[in-house]
């Protein structure tokens, strides 16, 4: 088992040094950089500026960003090893300093999202097999292509208008005014699980939706074949027929689906944050990459797709575990 | 549900009526000697939810064709006359509560003081909604110049089906043309996935080896991304000065990036057991051509899955596009699709005012649902020679 988790984690490195190159590339695709931003601001201040060109080099010098691309690439990536990730232009302020918080939070999301999304497609799933054709089953799957079908940003602006409408106040942000600056502290942390439930709910509807219909699938399958009859047959409690021979089965494509969940997760939870304004990576790598903050917007890409990686790879774990045909090929 | 195919009473007196006859056929003992397109044709019927889907999915695409003459104002025609006017209500019966044509009341304009904004009373003066009406001149399929739309109303009333917006723009009509953009995006970007996913697909599954796992190592990694942070990031790269048309390109391109990853895999999937079915190996003995097998033998059997992997994959098309320019990162004004409508109700105030701007996310939700549907109908036909439970 060690042996499998070794080989599968040596396997995500190269895939790892893919995604930075690729993260460094996109964020140099814009035409112009922060530089030129930053100059042709300075020049609508103070038109008396001649020498350009000498600008642009002694800011270029500062920011340390003279070099060419290839040789900018190892000098960010270098870095990463011992948490140096390169300095925000726009914050003016090294971006490790800047992305730990963000990147907390939109891994709490996305974690309570996945327990959320994988509890509720199990337990929905299992109900909706074993009475299948009902007025609950019919409830499920129409809420389950309704949540399928609508955007995640639109479910997030629907449910900002109703708690206008209902509340006296639109739900945004994942802190209540009093605690914005405050320290972390068990009231904060309170306080975030009553905001957390909207973008939860937001973020996971089209994850479950599409879990459950995996998971009644195959536990339709399961329950007419004759090892079920036979666990009856032989006097099972009716829980323990189902718990304990179906549903071990149904489990596994349940969890092989986390592995591509997360993508899904992340890059939804990144759209929902913009619209409900909450302080997490969604909004700041928007703004790092319209202000052309390479270094802030390469590390978070880079970190958001590092968070998939590592899911996926848990995934696997998971999967070899609960399947041995999987840990032993 | 077992699919079976009854098979059909011969010898019936009513066999001579047309009708029954063709039925019997269908659903007859020639259900043995029907060609494959016929079974799909048979098993995708019985699907009455893709069916209809398939309708409006139609309907929707003419209205997109047909949107100058579905549209009652021009889109750019703006009014400071009326400002967020809600959508007008439609009359069908007078004031003796007879059916009459359907007609709408004009709008009285008056200043609220207070907030200084406009406010709209419905007036006493009745306009008939007229059909075939005469509006702002267009060409028609592109070719010829008329000036006749579905339906309008005479000077001195205003028909805002869906209300409009701040700028006194009819929504309904540019709902009507928002969807020229929004339903070809899906489209275009759909075919540049088939065209990468089949292609890049088909050689990892054709040839294997080495090819194989650089191509499947390449998808994993697009795969690994997020692929909003990854649209966001590339449609922020789009210098804001290019034109409308490149944009739009752009954008479809964009998306199709990670598209073709899910169609590579199942085409990849299907080749490699078309190759180890007996008829290639034939092939391969008796000494065809690669190119002959991929043509003969191997692309006809994993079209019909491409096909409804494909109408599978244009809602997620869809969606994305109206994402990035509902964040103002995808297609901007002027140009008109049900995203950038949608850029207005960014405000929860204005949402709060005027929830009928939201009008363009219901076309968005029902056109994704019809696709869905569509596609899962599509893919229990793809395969008419399996029996689903």
């Amino acid at each position: 088992m060690l042996f499998y988790i070794f080989r599968r984690a040596l396997i995500s490195i190269p895939t790892l040094i893919l995604i930075s190159i690729i993260s460094f590339i996109l964020i140099q695709l814009p035409p112009g950089d922060f530089v030129d931003a930053y100059i042709s601001e300075r020049l609508i201040i103070d038109g008396s500026i001649s020498d350009v060109e000498a600008l642009r080099a002694s800011i270029q010098a500062e920011l340390d960003i003279s070099d060419s691309m290839v040789v900018n690439y190892f000098k960010w990536i270098s870095g990463f090893p011992h948490g140096d990730f390169g300095y925000s232009f726009q914050h003016q302020k090294p971006v490790d300093e800047l992305i730990w918080g963000k990147l907390g939070l939109t891994f709490l999301i996305t974690f309570i999202t996945l327990i959320f999304t994988l509890t509720s497609a199990f337990f929905i799933g299992i109900l909706t097999a074993l009475k299948p054709y009902t007025f609950f089953d019919y409830i499920v799957s129409f809420f389950g292509f309704l949540g399928l079908a609508v955007p995640n940003f639109l479910l997030a602006l629907l449910l900002m208008y109703l708690s206008l409408k209902w509340f006296g106040t639109p739900f945004s942000g994942l802190f209540s005014p009093e605690y914005i600056n405050a320290p972390w502290s068990m009231g904060k942390l309170l306080d975030v699980l009553k905001h957390i439930w909207i973008p939860i709910i937001v973020v996971g509807t089209a994850g479950t939706a599409s879990q459950i219909r995996i998971m009644r699938a195959t536990m339709m399958d399961e329950l007419h074949k004759p090892y079920v009859d036979t666990a009856r047959s032989k006097g099972l409690p009716q829980y323990k027929v189902i718990l304990k021979y179906p549903v071990r089965h149904a489990v596994t494509p349940l969890a092989s689906t986390i592995g591509w969940m997360l993508p899904e997760l992340v890059s939804g939870s990144a759209i929902v944050a913009i619209v409900l304004s909450l302080p997490t990576t969604g909004p700041f790598l928007l703004e790092a990459l319209r202000g052309q903050d390479m270094y802030l917007a390469g590390t978070f890409l880079m970190m958001l797709a590092v968070l998939t990686i590592i899911g996926t790879l848990l995934s696997d774990i998971i999967l070899a575990l609960l399947d041995p045909r999987i840990r032993l090929s | 549900m077992t699919t079976t195919y009854p098979v059909g009473q011969s010898g019936s007196p009513k066999a001579f009526d047309a009708d029954l006859k063709e039925q019997q056929e269908d659903r007859g003992s020639d259900i043995f000697y029907a060609s494959k397109s016929r079974l799909m044709w048979l098993r995708f019927k019985q699907h009455k939810v893709a069916l209809f889907s398939g309708v409006m999915i139609c309907l929707f695409y003419l209205v997109a064709i047909f949107a100058n003459f579905i549209s009652v104002k021009d889109i750019n025609s703006f009014s400071a006359k009326f400002k967020y006017v809600s959508p007008t209500e439609i009359h069908f019966f007078d004031e003796e509560g007879d059916f009459t044509r359907p007609f709408i009341y004009n709008l009285d304009r008056k200043i609220n003081m207070e907030t200084l904004e406009y406010e709209y009373t419905q007036g006493d003066t009745t306009y008939p909604i007229k059909f075939f009406h005469k509006g702002y001149s267009y060409k028609f399929l592109w070719m010829f110049e008329t000036d006749r739309h579905l339906m309008g109303v005479d000077e001195g009333a205003a028909l805002f089906l869906m209300g409009s917006d701040k700028l006194g723009r009819d929504i309904f009509s540019k709902v009507v043309h928002g969807a020229r953009i929004s339903l070809s995006i899906g489209l275009v970007g759909v075919f540049l996935s088939l065209v990468f996913g089949v292609i890049l697909g088909g050689i990892s599954g054709f040839y294997g080896g080495k090819v194989d796992t650089v191509i499947q190592r390449l998808i994993e990694v697009l795969m690994s991304f997020p692929s909003i942070p990854l649209w966001m990031a590339l449609a922020a790269s789009l210098p804001p000065h290019w034109s409308p048309l490149i944009v739009y390109f752009m954008i479809t391109l964009i998306l199709s990036l990670i598209g073709w990853t899910g169609i590579a895999r199942v085409v990849r999937g299907i080749v490699m057991r078309l190759k180890e079915e007996k008829y290639t190996e034939a092939a391969v003995l008796s000494g065809a051509g690669n190119f002959y097998i991929i043509r003969k033998h191997l692309l006809p059997g994993a079209t019909s899955f491409v096909i409804a992997h494909a109408t599978l994959s244009i809602p997620a098309m869809i969606i994305a596009e109206t994402s990035l320019s509902f964040l103002g990162i995808g297609l901007r004004p002027p140009v008109v699709s049900w995203g950038v409508l949608l850029q207005e109700a960014q405000s929860i105030t204005v949402i709060a005012n005027y929830p009928w701007i939201l009008y363009p996310a219901f076309f968005v939700i029902a056109t994704v649902l019809f696709f869905n549907f569509l596609g899962d109908g599509l893919r229990d036909a793809a395969d008419p020679y399996m029996n689903r439970a």
